[in-house]
């Protein structure tokens, strides 16, 4: 375990922990966009910035983003120090000239007082607010079939060559986690567009409502070692049969 | 063309001559006067080029062998002294004696950062690893500089001597050279190199009949300025997207693949079998005590003598641009000096004599970086210059980072603002607001440094910013938005600019005084640059 301080009180955290972990359960509450537990750190948006010195370091303190920072013993931070309230007020300000209709940004500006940017707004800004959380979820499922394009200010997500991404199977995953919901996606009957690519969906036996792409159902029972039959079913008749199985196995139990 | 070993100095030699240079200095030890450099200021002639300014104040260490022997040939290196660096570190001295004489000379990286080398190498070689890689970084993206690859492509053997010297010291068997593709030619001549190597047993299994083994291979940037950042070099060298990480655990420790790299710039490598031949006593000599040996620059811009030089450090910009660059073109007076590349700055006049080293140039707000030296005359426009960087560096951003990211974009179309006479003096508070954020919150070097083409030259030159704030006036004449062109008195009347002009915004008669209508003039400054009378004048 290590002890550290955050805003004067001292905390215990687990050794190789993530600063940001560790603030957010002091119940303190500080923005990020490009944060998300289900993939590795990213430190990109930088609002998780936080001031840290330590008592050796003579005053000297630095400014470190804390989603990618792992916690040391005798770390001293500051999670709200004018300087990084007026990091944070500066990047807002940014994503908004950028984003302005984005309704997460416009909410997070709103907390540190800024309802309009003070910067020119850009005039072919969008709502995606380049945080990279859909390539690295895609990535992380192994998919890999969108990715960041270009660089510096022309960069945007996008699908191999603007076309049709081989790869995507029609999971929704960027889409879900879209901090914006920029991701545009349509489900009409057993039809499912994403990318510009069309998905035939499965339909379950039972409920006769459609489940998952035809491609995600191949993919998982393939790499996950699920059978096939199993998608014949949505999450609904499954928990069902579940717990049918179950009851019967009790009732079977208080028979004997 | 210099003639050893008496180091007689030709210039302007065409191939016409040669026959004449053979017959006549080679032959019967004749001088042909015609051929001699003359001095632009005394007029005389010079024979010996260690006699010229431009060379003698130079020392050549890095750039020992450029022009001496031919790239491409093994034989030429040794010859000169190759690999008898390897040789000995090989067979006489162990890695930790190796890592000793490195530290004790005091070499710094001569990238940009300025890091010890000898401590990086030694911090990788402490930490335990089944594998340690070694990597160079010739990815010299900086506008206006040309050092690594004119050592790449003159003198590829040095650079490989020296990474063969640092796998050694660190244990690592596998190396990379990280080469810009805009290098062709640095590329055909280091694969050559690593091919002859290969071919007299210099790299692969048991190098000179010993233990080590070392292979090594070149890794082709696509040109992207962020891959010269340590963690987006070691992505795309393997293979991903060049994106810098966050190095809160530095790259020496888990760089390429995670693994313990030592990271060092073409420069750097090519003094390393330098100093292991002439010990570190003679090479802490040379130089400051903090910042020891040489620097390269490519001295560019309004100087009389542009060109790859290489200086002890500690020597003042004022040596550099007026007794080896000759001073300025023109005669015209100084303005301002560039050094580090696009994240560099811009020191004034006052500045001049600093001495050139790592911690000096930071303090002034400028920096070492990789040794690019734009020298600026008064007719360049700092508010220009800013703008120009800023928007070099906004289209080399990789985008990763919000502060960098927007925060550069805005930053140039707030410099955009004032070079057009549309900006408040609220404009350039938000500027330097700004800044301290992007240098705050940015992920990687390029963000933390990119504000500081604007910051050094409002530290310096704000009355310049303010004149094109209030007075919506450039005083250098550049800003297109801010001046006019004008005719005086001096017109002959020739009807050269007319013929120029291709938006018939001129008028007049042969012999009569011409006018230029400012509603059609689009200020291209093609009539400035065909009259010879400097009969138009740029307010």
């Amino acid at each position: 375990m290590v002890n550290l301080t955050i805003n004067g009180r001292v905390v215990r955290a687990e050794e190789g922990e993530m600063l940001l972990n560790v603030i957010k359960r002091q119940g303190i509450n500080i923005p990020a966009t490009c944060h998300h537990d289900a993939v590795e750190p990213y430190g990109a948006c930088r609002l998780c910035t936080v001031e840290i010195t330590k008592e050796t370091w003579q005053g000297w303190k630095n400014y470190v983003t804390s989603c990618l920072y792992p916690v040391e013993e005798g770390l001293i931070v500051n999670t709200h120090s004018p300087e990084v309230v007026e990091l944070r007020k500066t990047i807002l300000d940014l994503l908004l000239a950028r984003s302005p209709n984005a309704r997460l940004i416009q909410e997070m500006a709103a907390e540190y007082g800024i309802t309009h940017t003070s910067f020119e707004e850009i005039a072919d800004g969008d709502d995606c607010i380049l945080c990279g959380l859909c390539t690295r979820v895609c990535d992380a499922l192994g998919f890999c079939a969108i990715s960041s394009v270009n660089r510096g200010h022309g960069r945007e997500i996008a699908p191999p060559l603007w076309e049709a991404p081989p790869d995507c199977v029609g999971c929704l995953a960027c889409a879900q986690v879209c901090p914006t919901d920029f991701i545009e996606y349509t489900d009409k009957g057993t039809e499912r567009t994403i990318w510009g690519k069309k998905f035939e969906l499965l339909v379950c036996e039972q409920t006769g409502r459609p489940t998952i792409t035809h491609e995600f159902a191949k993919y998982l029972s393939r790499n996950r070692d699920i059978p096939e039959e199993y998608f014949k079913l949505n999450d609904v008749s499954h928990r069902k049969e579940l717990a049918l199985t179950m009851g019967k196995i009790t009732h079977w139990g208080r028979e004997e | 063309m210099v003639i050893e070993p008496d180091g007689l100095f030709y210039t302007k030699v065409k191939p016409k001559d040669v026959s004449e240079i053979i017959e006549k200095t080679l032959e019967k030890d004749e001088i042909i006067d015609r051929l001699l450099y003359t001095d632009p200021v005394s007029c005389e002639k010079e024979k010996n080029y260690n006699k010229i300014p431009f060379y003698s104040r130079q020392k050549r260490i890095a750039l020992r062998n450029l022009g001496k022997i031919r790239p491409n040939k093994i034989d030429d290196y040794i010859a000169g002294g190759g690999y008898q660096a390897l040789a000995r570190v090989l067979t006489e001295m162990s890695p930790e004696e190796v890592i000793k004489v490195i530290s004790k000379s005091g070499l710094r990286g001569r990238g940009g950062g300025g890091f010890q080398a000898g401590r990086k190498w030694q911090t990788c070689r402490n930490i335990e690893s089944d594998v340690h890689y070694v990597i160079c970084n010739g990815d010299e993206g900086d506008p206006g500089a040309f050092m690594d690859r004119a050592i790449m492509e003159g003198d590829p053997h040095s650079v490989l001597e020296g990474i063969m010297i640092a796998a050694y010291a660190i244990g690592a068997r596998e190396g990379y050279i990280y080469v810009r593709e805009e290098y062709p030619l640095a590329i055909i001549h280091l694969q050559k190199a690593i091919d002859n190597c290969e071919d007299v047993g210099m790299l692969g299994d048991s190098i000179l009949g010993t233990e080590f083994s070392f292979r090594i291979r070149i890794a082709r940037g696509a040109g992207a300025f962020v891959c010269g950042e340590s963690s987006a070099l070691m992505k795309s060298v393997a293979g991903e997207v060049g994106e810098p990480r966050a190095k809160y655990i530095r790259s020496v420790v888990k760089g390429f693949y995670d693994k313990p790299t030592v990271l060092n710039n073409v420069e750097t490598f090519a003094n390393v079998p330098a100093i292991i031949s002439n010990g570190a006593d003679w090479f802490k000599k040379i130089g400051t005590s903090k910042s020891t040996g040489t620097k390269a620059f490519s001295l560019v811009g309004k100087v009389r003598n542009t060109g790859l030089i290489e200086v002890p450090m500690g020597i003042t910009l004022r040596e550099i641009i007026y007794d080896i660059g000759g001073g300025i073109l023109d005669d015209r007076p100084f303005k301002a000096v560039q050094t580090g590349g696009p994240s560099g700055g811009c020191l004034p006049e006052s500045k001049l004599d600093l001495p050139v080293d790592f911690d000096t140039l930071t303090e002034a707000g400028s920096m070492m970086g990789s040794g690019g030296m734009i020298v600026m005359d008064d007719k360049t426009c700092m508010v220009d210059v800013a703008k120009y960087f800023l928007s070099f560096l906004v289209k080399e951003s990789c985008g990763k980072c919000v502060p960098c990211r927007e925060g550069l974009y805005q930053l140039h179309a707030l410099a955009v603002k004032i070079s057009e006479g549309r900006a408040t003096e609220g404009d350039l508070d938000k500027m330097e607001k700004l800044s301290e954020v992007i240098v705050r919150g940015s992920l990687c070097g390029l963000g933390k440094s990119g504000p500081n083409p604007f910051l050094s030259t409002v530290r310096y030159f704000r009355d310049e910013y303010l004149a094109h704030i209030r007075d919506k006036r450039c005083p250098a004449g550049v800003c297109r938005e801010l001046i006019h062109y004008e005719i005086n008195d001096k017109c002959t009347g020739c009807m050269a600019c007319i013929t120029a002009c291709a938006y018939d915004a001129i008028s007049g008669k042969k012999n009569e005084l011409h006018v230029i209508y400012q509603d059609k003039c689009t200020k291209c400054g093609a009539c400035v640059a065909v009259c010879n009378y400097e009969a138009i004048d740029v307010t």
